[in-house]
C-alpha cells in the first residue's frame, strides 16, 4: 500500500515537473538573457571606480565585491576572457 | 460508419504506419541518429541556450511552437478545390514532406553544432546572403502580421461572440504571469484557474455578442478590427515576456490539445457525410488552378519551412539523445498533420447542407476570407453532438483560433522588431536600431499592406497575401531541403528521400509564384507585383545557389568541421 502511494507521489511529481517545464522550456532562453543583462548593468556599477568612472557610492559597492568574485568570474569567462580583465580584482 | 470518419481513421491509420515504419527508416538508415552522440545541448551545455530536455517536454514545446492558425486556414481554404486533394496532400504531405523535413533539420542542425538553417546555408551559400535573408524574413513576418489580423478581424466580424472571451483572455494571461514571477506560486493552481475562467467567460460570450456597425469612422467593421489588432500586436510586443506572451501561449497550448481531442471526438459522434464534393470540377470563376496553388494553399499541415526555423532554432540545442530526434521532430510534424486534417474534415463534412457549403465556396474570395469561418462553422457542429450548445462550440473554436492568431502576431511583430533592428545594424540606418522607432515602422507596414494590397476591400489586403505567405514559407522548406539533400548526398545517403520533396516543392513553389505574378499585372496591383517579383527572384537565386554548391561539393567539403 505504501510502496503504491510512493509511485502515485513519484508521477505526481514527474507530471508536475513536465507541467513547468512546458510553461518555462519555449522562454527559458529570454528569460535568463534579461536576467543575465541586468547582472551585467549591475556589475557595470558595482566595479565602474575600477574602469575610472567616479561612483557615488563607491563605500557600499566596495563591500559586495567580495560576495560578487563568482559571479564576475562566470562573467568574463562568459565574455570569452580566460583571465580576469581588472587589475585590481583577481578572480582567477 | 460514416465516409469521413472511415477516412479520418484511416488517415490516422497512415499516420501511425509512417511514423512507425518511414520515420524509423529515415532515423536509421538515412540520418543514422546515434544514441551515442554528443548533441550540442551536451557539448555547449551552458543552461541558456544549450540544455539537454526531456523529449516528450521537448515534442510539446516544438508542437507548441510550430501549430498555429496557419494549417487552419490553408486546408481551409484549399477545399474550395474538393476534399480529395487536400486531404491527399495532407496525409502524403505530412508523412513524406513534412516529417522527414522536420526530422531532417533537427538532424542537420545537430551534426553541425546546433546551428540554425540559415547559418548553415549560409556556409554553404556564403555571408552575402545575410542581407537577402533578413529581407526576405521581414517580408515573411510582414505577411503573417497582415494576415492574422485579418484573420482575427473576420472571426470577430463573423462570431461577435468571440470578443469578450479573447479580450478577457489578456487580463487572465497577465494575472497568471503575475502570480508566477512576482508572486512565486506554483504553476498548476493558476493555470487551471485561468482555464476555468476562460470557459466561463466563453460561456458569457456566447450569450453576450459585441457587434460593431457596418462602418466605424468610415471603414468597415472588419478593417477597423485590422487596426486594433495590428495596435495591439505593437504594444503587446513591447511588453515583457513573462507578463502576457508566455502566460497566453501556455493557455493556448491547453486550448490545442483539449480544442483537437473535443473536435476529434465530436466527428466521431457526429459521423457526418460529406457535403463538399471529393473533386471540385466546377470551381468558381476565379479560382487558380489546383495544381500549382494547393501546394502553396496548404503550407503548414503538409510541409512548412517555418518548422525548419523552430527545429534548428531551439529545438536542436535542447536534444538530449539524437535518437529523440526522430520523436521530437517527425512526430511533432504529424501534430500540425492532425490540425490540417480535423480542419478538412470539419469544412467538408461540417455542413448541414451542400447549399450551406456552397455560400462559404461561393467564389475564390469568400473561400479565402471566410474558410476559416467555415472551419469554425464546422467545427462548431462536430462539438454540438457532444451535448455542447452549438454558439459555445463555435465561440470556443473561434477563440482557440483567435488567440493563436494573436499570440503569432505578437511574436512576429517583436521578431519584426529584431530584424528591423538588424537590417539597421546592416545598411547603417540608425534610426531603425530604436525599438520604438523599430515598432512604429513594423506597425505601419503592416497596415498598409493590409489596406493597399487590396485597396477594394480596405484591411483586407492580408488574405490577397496567403499564397505569397505560403509560397516565402515553402521557399524556405526548400532552403532547409537544400541543406539536407547536400548533406545526405555528401555522407553517401539515400538522398532521394529528401531530393524528390526538394524538387517537387521548388517546381510548385516557382510555378505558384508566377502564375500569382501574371494574376497581380493583369489587375495592376503594383505593391503585390512587386513583392511578388522578389520573392520569385529570391527563389530563382536559391535553386542557381543550390546547384553550384552541389557543383561544389563534389571537389571540397560541404560544411568544414562536420562528420558523417
Amino acid at each position: 500500500m505504501e510502496r503504491t502511494a510512493d509511485r502515485a507521489r513519484e508521477i505526481w511529481e514527474q507530471f508536475k515537473h513536465f507541467y513547468e517545464e512546458m510553461y518555462f522550456a519555449p522562454y527559458r532562453r529570454t528569460m535568463l538573457k534579461e536576467i543575465q543583462n541586468e547582472e551585467d548593468v549591475f556589475k557595470l556599477l558595482a566595479f565602474s571606480e575600477m574602469l575610472g568612472l567616479p561612483n557615488p557610492v563607491s563605500y557600499y559597492t566596495m563591500e559586495l565585491t567580495p560576495f560578487m568574485l563568482e559571479e564576475f568570474h562566470e562573467w568574463h569567462q562568459r565574455m570569452g576572457m580566460e583571465k580576469s580583465p581588472l587589475d585590481g580584482f583577481k578572480c582567477c | 460508419m460514416s465516409e469521413p470518419v472511415l477516412l479520418t481513421l484511416g488517415a490516422l491509420a497512415l499516420f501511425f504506419l509512417g511514423y512507425r515504419f518511414y520515420s524509423k527508416y529515415l532515423a536509421e538508415r538515412v540520418y543514422r541518429l546515434d544514441p551515442d552522440f554528443r548533441t550540442p545541448a551536451h557539448e555547449f551545455r551552458d543552461g541558456v541556450d544549450h540544455l539537454p530536455t526531456n523529449k516528450f517536454v521537448l515534442w510539446g514545446h516544438h508542437f507548441s511552437s510550430v501549430a498555429g492558425a496557419a494549417p487552419i486556414v490553408g486546408p481551409a481554404i484549399a477545399v474550395i478545390w474538393g476534399w480529395g486533394p487536400a486531404l491527399l496532400w495532407v496525409v502524403l504531405g505530412t508523412i513524406f514532406f513534412a516529417g522527414m523535413h522536420d526530422l531532417g533539420t533537427l538532424w542537420a542542425s545537430v551534426r553541425n553544432k546546433g546551428k540554425s538553417v540559415g547559418v548553415i546555408t549560409n556556409t554553404v551559400i556564403g555571408a552575402r546572403a545575410k542581407g537577402l535573408f533578413l529581407l526576405i524574413i521581414f517580408f515573411l513576418l510582414l505577411m503573417v502580421n497582415a494576415v492574422f489580423a485579418v484573420v482575427i478581424a473576420n472571426l470577430f466580424t463573423n462570431f461577435p461572440s468571440s470578443v469578450i472571451p479573447y479580450w478577457l483572455q489578456i487580463p487572465v494571461a497577465m494575472t497568471i504571469g503575475y502570480l508566477v514571477y512576482k508572486r512565486g506560486m506554483g504553476l498548476l493552481g493558476p493555470s487551471l484557474v485561468g482555464l476555468f475562467l476562460l470557459f466561463v467567460f466563453i460561456f458569457i460570450g456566447a450569450s453576450n455578442p459585441v457587434a460593431m456597425p457596418e462602418t466605424v469612422l468610415g471603414i468597415p467593421s472588419a478593417g477597423f478590427w485590422v487596426i486594433v489588432m495590428l495596435l495591439y500586436g505593437a504594444i503587446a510586443s513591447r511588453l515583457p515576456v513573462w507578463l502576457l506572451l508566455q502566460p497566453r501561449d501556455y493557455i493556448n497550448s491547453h486550448m490545442l490539445f483539449l480544442g483537437l481531442g473535443v473536435m476529434y471526438l465530436g466527428l466521431l459522434f457526429t459521423q457526418p457525410e460529406f457535403n463538399a464534393p471529393f473533386f471540385n470540377s466546377a470551381v468558381p470563376e476565379g479560382t487558380p488552378p489546383l495544381i500549382p496553388l494547393l501546394f502553396v494553399t496548404i503550407a503548414c499541415g503538409a510541409i512548412s519551412g517555418f518548422h525548419g526555423l523552430v527545429s534548428s532554432g531551439t529545438s536542436s540545442k535542447q536534444l538530449n539523445k539524437e535518437t529523440d530526434a526522430r520523436f521530437v521532430g517527425y512526430f511533432g510534424a504529424m501534430g500540425e498533420g492532425l490540425l490540417a486534417l480535423i480542419a478538412i474534415m470539419a469544412t467538408a463534412a461540417g455542413f448541414a447542407t451542400i447549399d450551406n457549403w456552397s455560400q462559404h465556396y461561393g467564389s475564390w474570395a469568400t473561400a479565402s476570407a471566410g474558410g476559416v469561418g467555415a472551419f469554425v462553422t464546422g467545427a462548431g457542429n462536430f462539438i454540438a453532438s457532444l451535448g455542447i450548445p452549438p454558439e459555445v462550440g463555435t465561440t470556443f473554436i473561434s477563440i482557440m483560433i483567435v488567440a493563436f492568431a494573436a499570440t503569432t502576431l505578437d511574436t512576429s511583430m517583436r521578431l519584426q522588431r529584431f530584424i528591423l533592428g538588424e537590417i539597421g545594424e546592416q545598411y547603417k540606418v540608425a534610426p531603425l536600431k530604436n525599438i520604438n522607432v523599430a515598432t512604429v515602422v513594423a506597425f505601419l507596414s503592416c497596415v498598409a499592406l493590409a489596406f493597399l494590397a487590396d485597396p477594394s476591400n480596405p484591411g483586407q489586403g492580408g488574405m490577397k497575401l496567403w499564397p505569397l505567405f505560403g509560397t516565402t514559407n515553402q521557399l524556405t522548406a526548400g532552403l532547409s531541403l537544400i541543406v539536407i539533400t547536400l548533406m545526405l548526398w555528401k555522407w553517401g545517403r539515400n538522398y532521394l528521400v529528401s531530393l524528390i520533396p526538394l524538387v517537387f516543392v521548388v517546381v510548385m513553389t516557382t510555378w505558384s509564384m508566377v502564375h500569382n505574378i501574371m494574376g497581380y499585372i493583369s489587375q495592376g496591383n503594383t505593391l503585390l507585383t512587386i513583392v511578388g517579383i522578389l520573392i520569385l527572384s529570391l527563389n530563382v537565386w536559391l535553386i542557381l545557389e543550390g546547384i553550384l554548391a552541389w557543383r561544389r561539393g563534389r571537389d571540397e567539403p560541404l560544411h568544414p568541421g562536420t562528420s558523417a
